[in-house]
């Protein structure tokens, strides 16, 4: 028996980085579960594949950069991007766009800036940008929510069309994306887009099927799964509840103020709240640690910003959802944010900190 | 007539910003190398001349001339390193005659060897060794700078330069050199 | 002011930014009473058991120490003398492993306990009020108090303040988990304690009172509210347990809302905070002369079979406590034991570490109860930047940036964002999700950073030093060759003027005379006698006439001398003032006397007398004057013996010869010696003595050579050497005095440079 020098403090929490990340992937499976429910297999079957590429990708670059790989292959932070991408996905695209944007994620976004911990970009929104960008046609093949389908699809049937783009019976993704009225479906989001751009009212626009009963059908139901596993990540102290409550402030903000200002074209608070990414994003991207503010008020400012960025992008921008776009630019942002919201030091006049 | 007056005007042009540039040289003249402050700022000043410059400033200067920035011993890898950053060049490893080990020491007198002839007392950069002729000698600790110039002009070998021993004072926590003992 | 009163009697504090809540396993220990153990055989006692600076040792190897006999002593304030914690014999003071993170070994005294446990004579002192502060501050300087409650500052500086003091404050917080060594002597000495409180009171006299005390030792809050219920000043703050409360600047923001600013001390804000168990040592050694020699200990932790809180003698080695609470992790590889508490406390390399002033707590945790002690930093990840770390900091840093800087050895950067204020708390490391040992980067760098400025200071001074050197150099450089001019053109003026004619003239002279006293002498003795070894006896005769001649010519060389020796002194200590100048005439003056003197003398009395006499110059010329003769007498009766072998006649020449020459070499040294005398005069050195028998030396040698010469040469060439003979003494005699007077002033210049280096 030896004695054991070590430096204090002894005692330690017992929470790991690796634990944290588990935890944020259980938080995630009310909304992915409510994915599944409302679009079917297609965002599953996305998550296996990124997970199994992540972690693939994630190990050849780990050995490549002698690391130690039994300790960071499963640290969770993988898997976690993996999971984000495969649920950010249209349900049918294509097998290979989820394998390319996890590739770039884990090796460009994440491991060529320095591993785990360094990269400045969300490597999830990252890859989910760049895939927007180079696969524009894939990454707008969203499949309506599966009451408003004229075809039945079923695992096997969602299997063959992201491996060959057909089911089993010879549809095309085309023709899956068909509702019963004839009308080729998209996001409630970019529906709503396509309509004011033709000169419709909300009022109007909001006629059409995807929106259902209350405000976007299927997709309110899985944001709120999401709010549901992100209120429990902040009861876990597992992230800071900074950043979703300003986000989720500045967005409602933007919104009421573009509402009470013009209400025929612009949709209401709770449309931004329940549609979308936008509990994802508040919850599950923006939270991300390494890529965000650390301090306290630095979170703030990062949610106001995102909210408010979220907002331009989908009332003016030219993309439907604006969640990755401001999350990246939110990224860009928060070292000189840091810099800019450093506590007062104990002991330390304002002037002098 | 035309070319006349262009080349009154050129002229005249010329002439006016060759003034205003002499002016210039004359108005804001640099004195001194400002580079040499920078340099002998990064230097350790301990004196010791052992890059073969009888000090720091002479070095500073010479760098500045283009000497190599690896002769600093004293300074070490570190003062390479943040020199090169000044000089915008490639940090390059220490001289190989000056590699050594870096630990600070301090020069130490074995008095009953001494025979008091002032050599070193004469050596000493920075005055750090008391003493008269046929007096015994000894270092003030607190200023030798450790540059060891005053061990080779002893007659007797009675300077050598010791380590400056750690202490609680000066201690750098590292943990793992701390020797555990084994109990059963 | 009375608003923070209000608000403490309402129970209402304020609170600090982040803190931990570490499990807290009190429990473990604060059921048991303070056990009192045996006395242990052997005490290790540091002479430094605080901040500040050892005191002088007052026993030594084999000396039996009566219990609180003091061992050590000093005048330096910031020293506190150590006793003997029981009886005994000093067994060895060496060097032993000390309670500090280092484990390094500092100097110890081994005291060997013989468990008699005889005390010193005690006074104690029944009525505190009579006593005058200052008497109190020495009492508890007497007794050794140090901070207790972890820094160990002595206490005696701290209570030595001006009276004007707003809030002491009594730290009772212990908000490291599992210590209970405060709480449970709150609960069995709150008397004591609240005696301690009042003697610092009547030493400070503060406005109001604080315990800071957390709501977590309820029996602790009890004793002390009924011990403090008819003080009105004083006001148990029962505060929500959270770590670091009793951290100085957190219990005093917690108290009064107040910050500290950083670099600053409370007693600026007129707050001075002392620890529960220094308040106790206080009222011991105040009221019963009692220096402190044993503290509560907590010995805890799962590894042991009895957990517990006991009186520990300062010494005890920890091995000795583990024994007694029965520690077993014989299980584990490698165990940790840590002093002090599991947040704060440092583990130990060896188990003859012994308890100090400030050890509160031994902690034996097993491997369930806390793993991460085991772990070391292999455990570590990259930093996700959770900002955790930032959220529990209590002093609102940010210690993942700092971390990066530490780990980037940035030191400017973590200067600026103020990690001097890191009280080491280690909040920030317990709740890191990547296990990063933050606390042991931040001290690294704050060491080095420590370092770094001490270097840098060092740095400018050499530099300082070396620039000071320098112009001194150039300055002493420059004042030598003013000097060197300076004596070049004296030397050429004196040659220009009267000297070298008026010095050739009169040696010219002077060596006519000798010759004429020579010849004379030659022909008196060859009128007189005829036998060779009379010959000798004769030139002893004629030694009165020689004298007299010895006598002239010294005369004749001081006077010369009296010329030269201003220009001399001049030249050999020219950047010296008049007053110099004067003093070289005054010795000039003196050699004069001194010749005339010995001119006298000679003339007098006979040389045998000369050789008596007391000056010791004289004596010096005497000897080199007996030396010279003796020497002739040698080569005559050489001369002699070779002569009687072959004919008479040339043996008298040569006889004659013989002495001749011994004569003229006599003059030659008398003149030599007497130009040096002045020469050592003016230079006022010793080194007289060595020239003078380097001139025997030469002289030595010159007549060796004259008497071989002397066989083959005729009676002119006999003159003509002695006549070179004289002349070559002479020559060197100046010579050498030039090289005297150069060397002197040498010497006064490296005197002068070693005044400058001084």
């Amino acid at each position: 028996m030896a004695f054991w020098i070590a430096s204090s403090p002894h005692n330690h929490i017992q929470k790991s980085t690796s634990s944290l990340m588990r935890l944020v992937i259980l938080a995630a499976f009310p909304g992915v579960l409510a994915q599944w429910y409302f679009f079917g297999w297609g965002n599953l079957i996305h998550i296996c594949i990124a997970m199994i590429t992540a972690i693939l990708c994630e190990f050849i670059i780990l050995s490549l950069r002698d690391k130690k790989i039994s300790e960071q292959l499963f640290d969770g932070s993988a898997l976690l991007t993996a999971l984000l991408i495969g649920v950010c996905l249209p349900a049918l695209a294509p097998w290979w766009i989820s394998v390319i944007g996890t590739i770039f994620a884990i090796a460009i976004a994440k491991h060529l800036y320095g591993g785990l911990g360094h990269n400045p970009f969300n490597p999830a929104m990252a890859g989910y940008v760049m895939l927007l960008i180079s696969f524009p046609l894939q990454m707008t093949t969203w499949q309506p929510p599966l009451s408003l389908m004229e075809m039945e699809l079923n695992f096997s049937n969602t299997l063959t069309t992201i491996f060959t783009g057909f089911t089993l019976d010879g549809y095309s993704v085309e023709q899956l994306r068909t509702t019963i009225d004839g009308v080729t479906m998209a996001t409630p989001l970019d529906t709503l887009k396509t309509s004011i751009t033709m000169g419709l009212t909300i009022t109007e626009a909001t006629q059409s099927a995807v929106f259902g009963e209350h405000f976007a059908l299927g997709w309110e139901w899985i944001n709120l799964a999401f709010l549901l596993g992100g209120l429990y990540l902040i009861s876990q102290k597992a992230i800071a509840w900074q950043t979703p409550v300003s986000f989720l402030f500045s967005l409602f903000l933007c919104s009421f103020i573009a509402y009470s200002i013009n209400p025929d074209s612009s949709a209401s608070t709770m449309f931004h709240w329940f549609s979308g990414a936008t509990m994802l994003g508040a919850f599950f991207i923006l939270t991300d640690p390494v890529t965000g503010a650390t301090s306290v008020k630095g979170r703030v400012v990062i949610g106001l910003l995102a909210g408010l960025l979220v907002y331009l992008i989908r009332a003016f921008g030219g993309y439907p959802d604006g969640v990755a776009f401001a999350v990246l630019l939110c990224n860009m942002s928060a070292p000189l944010i840091d810099q800019y919201t450093r506590p007062r030091t104990y002991g330390h006049s304002k002037e002098s900190s | 007539m035309t070319i006349l007056i262009a080349i009154l005007v050129f002229g005249l042009i010329s002439a006016l910003f060759g003034a205003l540039l002499g002016y210039a040289s004359v108005r804001f003249k640099v004195d001194a190398d400002p580079i040499v402050e920078q340099i002998d700022a990064i230097l350790p000043q301990t004196q010791c001349g052992q890059c073969g410059y009888p000090g720091c400033k002479p070095y500073a200067q010479a760098v500045a001339d283009g000497e190599a920035i690896n002769k600093c011993a004293p300074g070490g890898e570190d003062t390479i390193k943040k020199i090169a950053d000044l000089m915008g060049v490639e940090a390059e490893p220490l001289d190989e005659s000056h590699e050594q080990d870096n630990r600070p020491k301090v020069a130490f007198i074995i008095e009953e060897d001494c025979i008091g002839c002032t050599k070193c007392i004469q050596a000493c950069p920075v005055d750090a060794i008391l003493g008269a002729a046929k007096q015994m000698h000894t270092i003030i600790a607190d200023e030798c700078t450790g540059c060891d110039l005053c061990v080779a002009p002893c007659p007797v070998d009675c300077i050598e330069m010791r380590v400056v021993p750690e202490t609680t004072q000066n201690w750098l926590w590292d943990l793992n050199s701390i020797p555990v003992q084994q109990i059963d | 002011m009375e608003s923070i009163i209000n608000r403490i009697n309402q129970q209402k504090f304020w609170s600090f930014h982040g803190g931990v809540h570490p499990p807290e396993q009190k429990a473990i220990t604060n059921q048991k009473p303070i056990k009192t153990l045996s006395l242990p055989d052997q005490l290790i006692i540091p002479l430094q058991q605080h901040i500040g600076r050892q005191g002088d040792l007052l026993v030594k190897v084999g000396d039996h120490v009566l219990k609180g006999q003091p061992l050590t002593q000093s005048a330096n304030p910031m020293a506190v003398p150590i006793h003997a914690p029981t009886s005994g014999k000093v067994a060895d003071i060496k060097h032993s492993v000390i309670a500090h993170p280092s484990g390094f070994t500092e100097l110890c005294i081994f005291l060997e306990v013989d468990h008699q446990d005889t005390w010193v004579k005690r006074t104690p002192c029944n009525d505190i009020t009579r006593l005058s502060n200052q008497e109190i501050i020495q009492k508890i300087a007497d007794a050794g108090i140090a901070g207790m409650g972890g820094a160990g500052f002595p206490t005696h500086i701290k209570v030595n303040t001006k009276p004007d003091i707003n809030f002491l404050i009594i730290n009772a917080a212990e908000c490291e988990p599992y210590i209970t060594a405060d709480d449970l002597l709150m609960c069995e000495h709150s008397e004591s304690i609240v005696d301690g409180i009042k003697i610092l009171d009547q030493l400070l006299s503060p406005a109001f009172i604080l315990i800071g005390i957390e709501d977590n030792k309820p029996k602790a809050i009890d004793a002390l509210k009924k011990a403090t219920a008819e003080i009105e000043k004083i006001h148990v703050c029962v505060l929500p347990t959270k770590y670091p409360t009793g951290g100085e600047k957190q219990l005093i923001q917690l108290l009064t809302g107040k910050e500290i600013k950083s670099g600053n001390l409370p007693i600026k804000e007129g707050i001075i905070m002392q620890n529960v168990a220094t308040c106790f040592a206080i009222s011991e050694a105040v009221i019963h002369d009692t220096p402190l020699l044993q503290r509560v200990v907590t010995v805890t932790g799962q590894a042991l079979e009895k957990p517990q809180n006991v009186w520990a003698l300062l010494g005890t080695p920890i091995h000795y406590l583990l024994n007694q609470c029965g520690f077993d992790n014989k299980g584990m590889e490698k165990t940790p034991v840590i002093m002090g508490g599991p947040m704060m406390g440092f583990s130990l390399p060896t188990d003859t570490v012994p308890v100090v002033k400030t050890t509160n707590c031994i902690l034996a945790p097993s491997y369930k109860e806390m793993p991460s002690a085991f772990e070391g930093s292999s455990a570590e990840v990259e930093c996700i930047r959770c900002g955790q770390c930032a959220d529990v900091c209590p002093t609102n840093l940010l210690p993942q940036e700092l971390q990066w800087s530490a780990k980037a050895k940035d030191y400017p950067q973590l200067k600026k964002l103020n990690l001097s204020d890191c009280i080491d708390c280690g909040a920030c490391a317990y709740v890191c999700p990547s296990h990063i040992p933050l606390v042991q980067y931040y001290r690294v760098a704050k060491a080095e950073i420590r370092q770094q400025q001490q270097q840098e200071i060092k740095a400018e001074k050499a530099k300082a030093r070396f620039e000071a050197r320098k112009q001194r150099l150039e300055k002493e450089k420059i004042a030598r060759e003013l000097k060197h001019k300076k004596a070049a053109e004296a030397r050429k003026a004196a040659m220009n003027k009267s000297t070298p004619e008026a010095a050739e003239a009169k040696s010219a002279v002077a060596a006519a005379l000798a010759r004429v006293k020579a010849k004379k002498a030659a022909s008196q003795k060859s009128s007189e006698n005829t036998a060779s070894t009379q010959a000798s006896e004769e030139t002893t005769i004629q030694d009165n006439k020689k004298a007299q001649v010895a006598a002239a010519i010294a005369r004749a060389k001081a006077k010369k001398q009296e010329k030269i020796a201003p220009q001399e002194s001049s030249s050999s200590a020219e950047n010296e003032s008049v007053k110099d100048d004067k003093k070289a005439k005054i010795a000039a003056a003196v050699a004069k006397a001194k010749a005339k003197k010995e001119q006298n003398k000679a003339a007098e009395s006979e040389p045998e007398q000369a050789k008596a006499s007391t000056s010791a110059d004289k004596k010096a010329n005497a000897i080199a004057k007996a030396k010279a003769k003796a020497l002739a007498k040698k080569t005559a009766s050489n001369n002699s013996d070779d002569s009687s072998k072959e004919q008479k006649a040339p043996l008298d020449k040569e006889a004659k010869k013989a002495a001749a020459i011994a004569k003229a070499k006599a003059k030659a040294k008398a003149k030599a010696l007497a130009k040096k005398d002045k020469a050592s005069d003016v230079k006022n050195n010793s080194q007289d003595d060595s020239q003078i028998s380097n001139d025997n030396d030469n002289q030595d040698i010159s007549q060796t050579g004259t008497p071989d010469k002397v066989k083959d040469s005729s009676d002119k060439d006999t003159k003509k050497a002695a006549i070179i003979a004289k002349a070559k003494a002479k020559a060197k005699a100046l010579a050498k005095k030039q090289l005297a007077s150069e060397s002197a002033s040498e010497e006064s210049q490296m005197i002068e440079q070693q005044k400058g280096a001084k």
